[in-house]
């Protein structure tokens, strides 16, 4: 049985997490990875994605974007642009901002706009799955 | 002796200038309140970034990427950050002496060294006595954000790729508390390894080589220009708090020295007063003595 191991979460803005957890499931930009304790070294880059982490039975969500992470056995460090915790997202906020991405992307426009626009949807629909989630499970 | 109205001008032209010096205290607190939150939650990434940095660079091939190169210190750049206003004490003049001393050490290993700068304190010092500069950017504190580091670290980056220079320092105030700045000399290029970085190596770090997702290559092309921008960006934040610690340290001293320089001033005054009071008496009583 693997123990636990120290998950740092920093961003530009803050150091948003620093926590012993027994498992780590975080989106590498070629597919999620799972970390437990006593993982080889490894470093990736991350994609706009769902970083899960748990503690005993408890798991907790947290939206990322873009970033790095580097595992070594003791220790996971997720070096994000961008990182909220699930509780901290404003659903109505997501919310508008899925439409207005989606609005935006059906209007077309330059490639380059386009693109953007699919970048922010993602960012938003991501933001809107785990803010929702994290309320179901606060009602629960 | 001076005229009593010369002296009333001059409480008043001290009272004008501790006005001031209370006024530049105040906004100087207000803007460190700010800097200071940028600059404490800046330090964390900055800090992880500079030790994954290290561990790479132990790691991985030098040859890797033109950014982690070692060539000969020959040809040295040295960075100097200032600020772009005075009036914050021994700030500039810390930094000044601290890079010409540098300068100097460099110069007696037989090293030719290039000064880029920031902040027009800095460049104006070192203009007026003709110092080679390679590179100015001033008046980038007003609305400090990551771009003016993307802006210096890119060049500075570019630079360092075309081999303008071998080593690159970088002289800088560091933030140490509100009313305390510590004058820095850190080395940027080329990476060292974590041990001088004062960072604890990480365990397992002689052998075993890193996974990396994607290719090493990818990651690195990516990682280590992030890696000087994000240095850079901490550094313009520390000079930006310290620059603002010292500018309150030093505006609140001068509120102080105005304020018993009134003091004593006032105090003259009234002695002057007094005596030409008394005078004028004896005047008139000595006039009445002689009607009698």
């Amino acid at each position: 049985m693997a123990g636990k191991f120290l998950l740092e979460v920093v961003t530009p803005e803050k150091l948003l997490l620093s926590q012993q957890v027994d498992e780590v499931i975080a989106p590498g930009l070629e597919g999620d990875f799972g970390v437990l304790s006593g993982h080889c070294h490894f470093l990736s880059m991350l994609r706009i994605g769902e970083l899960r982490y748990r503690v005993g039975d408890q798991i907790d969500h947290m939206a990322v974007l873009w970033g790095y992470a580097e595992v070594t056995p003791t220790r996971v460090t997720v070096m994000a642009e961008i990182a909220e915790k699930a509780e901290d997202i404003d659903v109505e906020r997501a919310t508008a901002k899925v439409e207005e991405a989606e609005r935006r992307l059906k209007q077309g426009g330059l490639p380059s706009d386009v693109k953007e626009a699919q970048i922010s949807l993602e960012k938003a629909r991501l933001r809107k799955k785990i803010a929702e989630r994290a309320r179901k499970v606060a009602r629960a | 002796m001076p005229s009593l109205q010369s002296l009333r001008r001059k409480i008043a032209a001290f009272k004008n200038t501790q006005k001031i010096t209370k006024a530049m205290k105040m906004v100087a607190a207000a803007k460190l309140k700010r800097s200071q939150d940028r600059i404490l939650a800046a330090r964390p990434y900055a800090h992880k970034m500079r030790g994954v940095l290290s561990n790479l660079s132990q790691r991985v091939n030098r040859s890797a990427h033109p950014l982690l190169q070692k060539r000969e210190g020959k040809k040295v750049e040295v960075l100097v950050v200032t600020s772009d206003r005075g009036l914050c004490g021994g700030f500039n003049g810390n930094i000044v002496r601290r890079s010409t001393e540098f300068v100097r050490q460099c110069e007696a290993r037989g090293v030719a060294v290039h000064l880029s700068i920031v902040g027009r304190k800095g460049r104006d010092y070192f203009r007026r006595r003709a110092w080679p500069i390679r590179q100015e950017w001033t008046g980038i504190f007003d609305k400090l954000s990551f771009e003016h580091a993307i802006d210096i670290g890119g060049d500075l980056t570019d630079h360092f790729i075309q081999g303008t220079f071998d080593e690159l320092y970088v002289v800088y105030n560091e933030f140490k508390s509100a009313i305390q700045q510590r004058v820095i000399v850190e080395k940027l290029f080329p990476v060292d390894a974590a041990s001088e970085f004062g960072v604890a190596p990480v365990e397992g770090a002689a052998g075993g080589g890193y996974l990396y997702e994607p290719g090493e290559a990818e990651l690195l092309d990516v990682l280590v220009p992030k890696h000087f921008q994000v240095q850079t960006y901490r550094i313009l934040l520390e000079s930006a708090a310290a620059e603002h610690g010292a500018r309150m340290a030093a505006m609140d001293g001068a509120t102080r020295n105005a304020g018993q320089l009134i003091k004593k001033v006032t105090l003259y005054y009234n002695k002057t007063r007094q005596a030409a009071i008394t005078k004028e008496l004896m005047d008139i009583v000595g006039g009445a003595e002689a009607l009698k």
